[in-house]
């Protein structure tokens, strides 16, 4: 055993894998995303990159239906996607182990909303692990495999940004030896969810809980540490080390099992504190159970949390006192952006000049919606540009296009043009083909050719994929030929017939993706017009002329680009009236 | 110990963190690290919280309680100036790289205010100088943990051995000579403060 610094997702990854996991999928999603990455490592385990989470966990019940244990990972929003098998899945139970992880995001560091997953757990009666440590992560991982097995259920395992993206010291061990072989053992009853079987399930489910019921009263997951009696707090996961943080001397109720809840150790915990307090993030989850125990609480009842909790929170929360310091105020903000040269820049730029409606979606691309591009009106879900495109259409709204990312649309989008087209759809759709999954870090997808190990496979083709959906009109164009994608996008938007413009070319961070020299503007030319800063790209800094304050000359912007980030794409060369910017080569004279 | 990392996305904050949090797990120490990748990571403000010690329980370093800030980034330092306790240390690097509202010319880049200074210590380091002067422009993030080695209290020894345990073979020569150029930049600077010197 040697003692190493893993992250939550590496140490789930290495936890699976030391379980003897010999199978798992994912699609990325932040923070869940090197989950799969890491285990990918593993050659004893067959690991892939699935479409989207649905697919990724029926794929995992297959592999457990053969008798592999499984490991299945998704983002918190993930879970939704892939709530239709999970919840019958609680119905057929397993043959080999299952573990589902939901790597929830309180604080919305990089997600469109904070659903609190807990949720999902008591809905679909299956039963939910919440480590607080990587090294818990490990361990908790390793166990759930056997809880899974034992009790004949998948198991739901919930990390948080901070597990997932945090490191800490982990114990690892040997892998454990396979003791099943690859076999099916044919059970229509408890495999075949038809009404008349599924009633069957329902029964062992509600029995099933009441086994777990008792596993969480138990000590494998739970247990009160009694330190000083005039404080008691209730807490799980993460939330449990700022308590251990701000509230050393408190007595604490840790609940490494968070669904079932163990009730009679709830009420031997309360009965043994003078101030009783739940801490958790996001919704009262714990906290309303326990008041329905008739059990009273501090706080405020039923208060649902606004973003992540602090160290700093939970003291102010269990002791009181004034806020914390805070930071500076007017500083200038610093969002995220494109990168310079990013393909979507001028998909944007173009859609901004076009004053479109744009039905937007998940990526790298919603970035879009930031000055000074401006120019994506909505983001809902994955896959949600398509069907939000056409209904708007459909019920008579005219220069609305929807905009999805490729590897957007591999996961949800594709159902969505078929809805398009047995509609009788007049909308456009244009995927913006970068030929990655970048904002979580550039993974491959069905449409890039590469699996997750990067070995070559077959390639999804998009245009023959619109095709035989039956979109006639199909364009591809890209992104920096600015004049052929105003043409294509003015003729697709009119037409009356659906339509989808991929507009095509490599993410900038991708090996493949060409980089040039650096531009440079040449200050005699430039008019100070501003349009190439207009297009948002960290690479072009302006400098201030004229006094904004003296009344005399009107300020105006003098842009010039940073050598080091510029990757010479030309895009504000092709909105410059004046040629004013220049390839390295040109010189000073005319360009 | 309470580090935070801050800076801007790509300036090698998170490797920056990777390897002191190593060099405590080589101290023998318990270490967290917690930061945020993903969305933020396309040039947005992005911080590491790294602290160690015999037991460690929050992976995030409670407001005002920083012992260290190590600020990548001059208008982040400041961003985050709150979260060093009275008595802390800002480590600033000597580099601005304008957000998205200065670079199109709607709001300036603060000037660096005296005031920011009061009731800490601040040790300034030029990385990207002192990178330049190893040969290896891309090494800055490893200039900067050599700089702040300088003020944690850790055996000499850990260090080489987080540098080895975190980067790539073929650049960790020339790593080992930018942490070292951090590393004497900074001693001087602060009045002679070897290895185990601390902040406060």
């Amino acid at each position: 055993m040697t003692k190493i610094l893993l992250s939550g997702n590496e140490a789930v990854a290495r936890g699976a894998y030391e379980a003897g996991a010999g199978y798992a999928s994912a699609y990325p999603g932040t923070p869940s995303t090197e989950i799969l990455e890491t285990i990918a490592g593993y050659s004893e385990v067959q690991a892939e990159w699935a479409p989207n989470e649905k697919v990724a966990l029926e794929a995992g019940i297959g592999a457990s239906l053969a008798g592999v244990r499984t490991l299945i990972a998704m983002k918190h929003v993930g879970l939704n996607v892939a709530a239709d098998p999970f919840f019958t899945l609680s119905y057929t139970g397993v043959a080999a182990g299952i573990v589902i992880v939901s790597a929830d995001d309180p604080g919305m560091h990089s997600s469109q909303n904070e659903q609190d997953n807990r949720h999902y757990a008591r809905a679909a009666k299956v039963p939910m692990l919440e480590p607080s440590s990587s090294a818990e992560a490990h361990e908790f991982v390793r166990r759930a495999f056997d809880l899974s097995e034992a009790f004949d259920t998948p198991v739901l395992l919930r990390v948080v940004t901070r597990l997932s993206h945090g490191r800490g010291p982990v114990e690892t061990g040997g892998r454990r030896g396979s003791e099943r072989p690859i076999r099916f053992d044919r059970d229509p009853k408890k495999y075949v969810m038809v009404p008349a079987n599924a009633r069957g399930r329902h029964v062992t489910v509600e029995r099933r809980r009441d086994a777990l019921r008792q596993v969480s009263e138990g000590d494998a997951w739970n247990r009160i540490e009694w330190r000083g009696r005039s404080l008691g707090v209730i807490s799980s996961g993460i939330p449990y080390t700022y308590v251990r943080e701000v509230a050393p001397e408190a007595s604490t109720l840790k609940l490494g099992m968070t669904w079932p809840i163990p009730d009679a150790m709830i009420r031997a915990f309360a009965a043994g504190v003078e101030r009783l307090a739940v801490i958790e993030d996001l919704d009262p989850y714990l906290a309303d159970h326990v008041r329905a125990l008739g059990i009273p609480l501090d706080g405020e009842v039923g208060a649902a949390r606004l973003g992540e909790l602090s160290p700093e929170e939970v003291r102010r929360e269990l002791f009181g006192g004034g806020p914390p310091p805070a930071p500076e105020e007017g500083l200038p903000p610093r969002p995220p952006v494109m990168c310079p040269g990013c393909p979507h820049r001028g998909l944007f730029a173009t859609l901004r000049k076009k004053k479109l409606a744009v039905m937007g979606d998940i990526g790298c691309y919603t970035l879009g919606v930031a000055p000074p591009l401006s120019a994506m009106d909505t983001c809902i879900c994955m896959g949600a540009s398509v069907g939000c495109a056409h209904g708007s259409e459909k019920v008579g709204l005219r220069g609305v296009v929807g905009v999805i990312g490729d590897s957007t649309f591999v996961h949800s989008g594709i159902t969505g043009l078929v809805h398009m087209v047995y509609n009788k759809s007049g909308g456009t759709l244009i995927i913006a083909d970068n030929g990655t999954t970048a904002m979580t870090g550039r993974q491959d997808h069905p449409a890039t050719g590469r699996t997750l190990q990067g070995e070559a496979t077959a390639p999804l083709d998009l245009e023959a994929l619109a095709r035989a959906i039956g979109v006639r009109d199909v364009r591809v164009v890209d992104p920096c030929d600015l004049p052929a994608l105003e043409r294509a996008l003015d003729e697709a938007v009119a037409s009356s017939e659906p339509s989808v413009i991929i507009a095509r070319r490599p993410c900038v961070l991708l090996r493949k993706a060409e980089r040039k020299a650096a531009l440079w503007i040449d200050e005699s030319t430039c008019g100070r017009c501003g349009r190439c800063l207009d297009l948002g790209c960290p690479a072009l800094v302006a400098s201030i002329e004229g006094d904004a304050a003296g009344g005399g000359q009107r300020p105006r912007r003098l842009p010039s680009i940073v050598e080091g980030m510029c990757v010479g794409c030309g895009l504000c060369a092709d909105v410059c009236p004046r040629e004013a910017v220049r390839a390295p080569d040109a010189g000073g004279g005319a360009a | 110990m309470n580090v935070l990392l801050v800076g801007v996305g790509g300036q090698g904050t998170l490797t920056a963190s990777a390897v002191i949090a190593e060099a405590a797990l080589r101290a023998g120490l318990d270490v967290k690290q917690s930061e945020v990748h993903g969305m933020a990571q396309r040039g947005g403000s992005v911080s590491s919280h790294v602290r160690f010690g015999r037991e460690v329980h929050s992976p995030i370093i409670p407001m005002g309680e920083a012992d260290l800030l190590i600020a990548f980034e001059e208008l982040e330092g400041r961003r985050w100036r709150h979260t060093l306790r009275r008595g802390g240390m800002l480590l600033r690097n000597l580099e601005r790289i304008p957000p998205a509202s200065v670079a199109l010319g709607s709001q300036a880049y603060p000037a660096w205010d005296p005031r920011l200074e009061e009731g800490i210590e601040t040790v300034s380091v030029d990385a990207a100088a002192l990178a330049r002067s190893v040969g290896e422009p891309r090494s800055s993030s490893v200039v900067i943990v050599g700089a702040a080695s300088a003020f944690l209290d850790l055996p000499p020894g850990v260090w080489d051995e987080a540098l080895e345990a975190v980067l790539p073979a073929k650049i960790l020569d020339v790593n080992r000579k930018a942490f070292a150029a951090g590393r004497d930049a900074v001693v001087g600077a602060a009045g002679g403060r070897g290895g185990s010197g601390r902040p406060a």
